[in-house]
């Protein structure tokens, strides 16, 4: 057991780990051993300690098992756009590359954080049976799909934020957040793509009411009622700009009836 | 909505009126001045007030806990809504109508966005704050879309840096909600500036584990303070 090795490829996941090994050493580590423990106890010590420190909740798990489902989708899915010949204009190449990348780094990050727990990649059918046949031929086709997929991604992180209040899942309060705001980027630019290829305005990087096709990603998003209070028309605003104001979330299940049109 | 609401709606009332407070201010300098001998008129302004900043707007405590953090976006709101409001009041040379709309719909979310955080935080609520634009040339579009990317880049990174500081799970739901639509708007300014380039989720804001840029209060709030005449006290926000 090379316990610097392990320290160290933690270490290169997370750069506090050192920090947080530190702080649990002094808080129970150190004070454990000066109890006279015996030396054959020490690595059983440690293991405590990796608990200690590395515990995340098992609901905080469970999100990242899910947010890595979507990712593998969204990735899958710009990987086969971008690889698709005479597919993207040339004027939006390095846009949806741009996202292929960052598709490929939350994969690549999830896929790191849960380790042995990580579920494997479905295998997606992006046509949904038939009905987007034309996904990787028509440029209109994966730009729609690409902003709905955006859009549902936004909405399930936000869904799942409260899942991971817990202390010991802060560090994972910081990462989803902070996976949640690119994927908004995303979907602001895959809709304003739409918006200019569709010559529609009604079409805006933010979501106005509850507007939008597939209709089960944008259900729910016309609430008006925040922090337990109606606020229709504060500010004198329309109800357009009420709506837009905030994105609202989706429950787990929404989102995986959404992503399984996709999962064969 | 007339712009001469919009104005009034961007303080809290007439007491904190950006008109009525120029006023009180040169009355108050002007007095201080002639009772300057004794002192202690001085002293009895800043009781019954807060104490001034060097610029004449109140100092401003955000409070603690739940509240600080709600204070603390509801400052970045106002901050954001009173910018846009102007850029809107005063276009900048050539901006061009997909520009006009896309701009006027973000002026009306962060007011939006700032009049929520007001009716949520009630009596809590800090006061209006004083916007210091100086620095900007709003006739310029380089001048107002390079503020407008650093104002939503920095109230993204300023919303993820704030979760884990949240305690109660619906605030924090509600400060989800607004950070994507902050982000949307980021991403179409930078779009503005930079056109179907990367720049709207650009390397220079996101990590190569494809993370966002996150900032704790500490790290925003001198980061805005150039852009507020008001000093803030975040001394009772919750720190990681």
């Amino acid at each position: 057991m090379n316990i610097f090795k392990i320290i160290d490829e933690i270490q290169q996941v997370d750069g506090d780990a050192v920090e947080r090994l530190q702080h649990a050493s002094r808080r129970s580590f150190m004070t454990k051993l000066s109890r006279s423990m015996a030396a054959a106890a020490v690595p059983a010590a440690m293991g405590t300690i990796f608990n200690k420190a590395y515990a995340f909740t098992p609901g905080a798990i469970e999100v990242l098992k899910f947010a890595l489902t979507l990712e593998y989708l969204e990735e899958e899915f710009y990987v086969m756009g971008t690889n698709a010949a005479g597919l993207i204009p040339a004027q939006y190449g390095v846009v949806f590359n741009q996202i292929k990348k960052h598709e490929s780094q939350h994969v690549n990050f999830l896929k790191t954080a849960l380790g042995a727990a990580a579920p494997a990649k479905p295998t997606f059918d992006f046509t949904a049976k038939g009905a987007f046949n034309d996904v990787f031929t028509k440029f209109d086709t994966f730009v729609f799909l690409s902003h709905a997929f955006e859009d549902t991604g936004v909405r399930a992180y936000k869904g799942q934020a409260g899942n991971l209040m817990a202390k010991e899942d802060e560090p994972l309060l910081d990462y989803a957040l902070q996976i949640h705001s690119v994927e908004a980027r995303h979907a602001a630019k895959a809709r304003d793509i739409l918006s200019t290829i569709r010559n529609n305005e009604r079409i805006k990087p933010w979501i106005s009411l509850d507007e939008g096709s597939p209709a089960a990603v944008y259900a729910g998003d016309n609430n008006t009622v925040q922090g337990g209070t109606d606020i229709t028309g504060i500010g004198g605003k329309s109800l357009d700009a009420v709506t837009e104001a905030f994105d609202e979330p989706l429950t787990k299940d929404a989102v995986l009836a959404i992503a399984s049109m996709f999962i064969v | 909505m007339n712009k001469t609401t919009e104005r009034l709606s961007l303080t809290n009332g007439s007491e904190e009126n950006p008109i009525v407070d120029v006023v009180n201010r040169r009355f108050f300098l002007r007095s201080a001045g002639l009772a300057a001998a004794t002192g202690a008129f001085f002293m009895q302004s800043c009781i019954k007030d807060h104490d001034l900043g060097p610029d004449g707007a109140p100092a401003v405590n955000l409070g603690t806990g739940d509240i600080g953090i709600l204070n603390y976006a509801y400052a970045l709101e106002q901050l954001e809504a009173a910018f846009y409001i102007k850029v809107i009041d005063s276009p900048y040379v050539g901006m061009s109508d997909k520009e006009k709309r896309f701009l006027t719909d973000i002026r009306d979310h962060e007011v939006v966005h700032r009049e929520f955080f007001k009716a949520a935080l009630g009596s809590a609520a800090i006061g209006g704050l004083s916007p210091n634009f100086s620095a900007i040339d709003f006739s310029n579009r380089d001048s107002v879309l390079t503020t407008a990317k650093v104002f939503e880049d920095t109230g993204v990174s300023a919303y993820n840096g704030a979760g884990i500081l949240i305690e109660n799970p619906t605030y924090l739901l509600l400060a989800g909600k607004i950070v994507s639509v902050e982000a949307r708007h980021a991403a179409i300014i930078r779009d503005m500036l930079m056109p179907d380039t990367m720049s709207f989720a650009g390397d220079d804001i996101i990590d190569a584990n494809g993370l966002g840029l996150l900032k704790r209060p500490s790290q925003v709030l001198p980061a805005v303070a150039p852009f507020i005449y008001n000093q803030i006290d975040a001394s009772g926000l919750p720190t990681p």
